[in-house]
């Protein structure tokens, strides 16, 4: 991996890192108003795998933290370059396609985790957290991450207006992380339901990182393993599949 | 001489528009070669696949002798591309954006060559200041310099004084010129057929995709355009004489291509009895050529 390689990864962090008040500290606010208004109905009433409501809504939140901000991050600057036309200051320089995909997701996973970093820092205090097994955390925060960061690649490549990109992001990713357990267990949903939640690769994720905060979850965290790593192999042959072929960048 | 750029059978389409119809051209290294044509005649598409950010159909493009496909890194390396398009990036500043460019393109270090590229084009004092404040004539110089932070023997740019003011053009053109000096093969686009005439030593001219004339600017001078008598006058002019000229706004222009010719021609036109008020004479000039090989009265070019 050249200097070209970490420089495109440098400039990516440093253009989220530029603007993190809105990048970082906005979505940290937003992820502690979900936590007050949530652990304030619900605190007392609700009991999760015999854990109090708010610990279990704090990792839930910090993984859904990671991946919407993975994804907000290599999508918007991808689609920003598209639309302004800087995109030609990365594509006319000798930097390979897999350096271009690994700088970019990259940099959607370290958004990710700062701002995840970010929620946990401004949440934990409000309810205690074991943590567990970190091991689970550390490996499910990058995959997810990664997975997130690299849909937010195909994202941001293939919409060519803002607005596609919104409906992207409205229409798939918001539901996808909305309905995957970050708020509830899905062993209390109807069957039908939580069946279809089984089919969902972003509950495993989000199951996996709240194994590490417990030691207890919905799903075995070796089974949330194996489909998120599947899911991680095979958007990356995808989307490295799109970029070698110059889907859009290249015409 | 060997190739700084060699375009063999280039095709390109966009659904059922042909912009690129087997392209054949070479530009030697030193050159400072012009490629000029109307609007979508296929230029900016023929550099965007010389960079690599169109891919043609079918053809081979090497940039010194690199393949801008199969030795991409190789051929990056050695080209430089001021985009036509005005773009920067918002989030940097004019050092940060050339430090970032010089990085993408594997370099460390590179201070002191930004430093006289700014210095060069007149951005010193902007160094430190955000993309966004610059004025536009600033904004270009700043692509001019991204393009050259790596040193690129081969320099193309894509019309870069559309829309620039007069102090920008001379600085860039004084700039490019020194380039050029030192060995750098300049490949320009403009619609100012002026700067094609006084620049470029060889010109290419494309049309709906097709190189319709490649020569030498002198020849291309020779053989299209011609000097030309232009006077105003008074009383009838003779038909033998009329019939070789054009008329406009009480102006005859009479082409001719030797000197010798001016002589006979007006010992003609006083013994016919006009008088003459006003007399100039235009050199041939690129606009001309332009024009007339775009009506299609250039032959078909040896490819």
């Amino acid at each position: 991996m050249g200097h070209g390689f970490s420089t495109l990864f440098y400039k990516e962090v440093l253009r989220f890192w530029k603007v993190a008040s809105q990048t970082v500290a906005a979505p940290v606010l937003t992820s502690l108003l979900y936590l007050l208004i949530f652990s304030h109905v619900l605190e007392g009433h609700v009991r999760i795998h015999g854990i109090a409501y708010t610990a279990f809504l704090i990792p839930g939140l910090v993984m859904m933290s990671v991946l919407q901000n993975a994804f907000a991050n290599s999508s918007s600057s991808l689609i920003q370059s598209k639309v302004t036309g800087n995109i030609v200051f990365v594509l006319l320089p000798p930097i390979s396609y897999f350096e271009f995909f690994l700088a970019y997701v990259l940099a959607s996973v370290v958004r990710g985790i700062v701002v995840g970093a970010g929620v946990l820092l401004a949440t934990f205090w409000f309810a205690p957290l074991g943590f567990a097994e970190p091991a689970w955390i550390l490996a499910f925060a990058l995959m997810g991450g990664a997975i997130l960061g690299s849909l937010g690649v195909i994202a941001g490549i293939w919409a060519d207006k803002f607005d596609q990109l919104a409906a992207f992001q409205n229409f798939l990713i918001m539901p996808l992380t909305f309905l995957s357990g970050v708020f509830y267990s899905i062993k209390s949903l109807p069957p039908f339901w939580q069946e279809l939640s089984r089919w969902n690769p972003v509950f495993y994720m989000i199951d996996g990182f709240r194994h590490g905060f417990f030691g207890v979850s919905d799903a075995s965290p070796w089974l949330s393993l194996a489909v998120v790593g599947g899911c991680l192999v095979l958007l990356t042959v995808f989307t490295l599949n799109l970029l070698k072929r110059g889907y859009k960048l290249r015409a | 001489m060997s190739a700084a750029i060699r375009i063999q059978q280039v095709s390109k389409c966009f659904g059922s528009t042909q912009a690129l119809d087997r392209v054949d051209l070479e530009v030697a290294a030193g050159e400072f070669f012009g490629l000029l044509g109307p609007n979508g005649a296929g230029k900016t598409t023929l550099i965007s696949a010389l960079a690599g950010l169109v891919r043609a159909d079918s053809g081979s493009l090497c940039v010194m002798g690199h393949d801008v496909q199969a030795d991409y890194r190789a051929a990056r390396r050695h080209l430089g591309v001021v985009p036509q398009e005005l773009v920067f990036d918002p989030f940097f500043t004019v050092r940060e954006s050339l430090k970032i460019q010089s990085g993408y393109f594997g370099i460390r270090d590179n201070d002191a060559w930004i430093d006289e590229i700014l210095e060069n084009l007149g951005l010193t004092s902007k160094a430190n200041a955000n993309m966004r404040m610059l004025s536009g004539g600033m904004k270009r110089r700043v692509l001019v310099a991204q393009a050259l932070v790596h040193r690129p023997p081969v320099i193309v740019l894509d019309e870069p004084t559309a829309g620039v003011d007069v102090e920008l053009r001379q600085t860039l053109w004084a700039f490019i010129r020194r380039l050029n000096e030192a060995g750098h093969t300049i490949v320009l686009t403009t619609h100012y057929l002026d700067e094609a005439e006084s620049l470029c030593g060889r010109i290419a001219m494309l049309q709906a995709g097709r190189v319709v004339a490649l020569d030498t600017t002198a020849r291309l001078l020779l053989r299209f355009s011609s000097h030309t008598l232009r006077l105003r006058s008074r009383g009838e002019m003779p038909a033998d004489l009329a019939s070789g000229a054009a008329q406009s706004g009480g102006w005859w222009s009479f082409p001719f291509d030797d000197f010798t010719e001016v002589e006979p021609l007006l010992a003609k036109i006083r013994a016919a009895g006009c008088r003459i008020d006003d007399l100039e004479i235009g050199k041939p000039d690129l606009e001309e050529v332009f024009i007339r090989v775009m009506q299609g009265q250039a032959e078909t070019p040896a490819n």
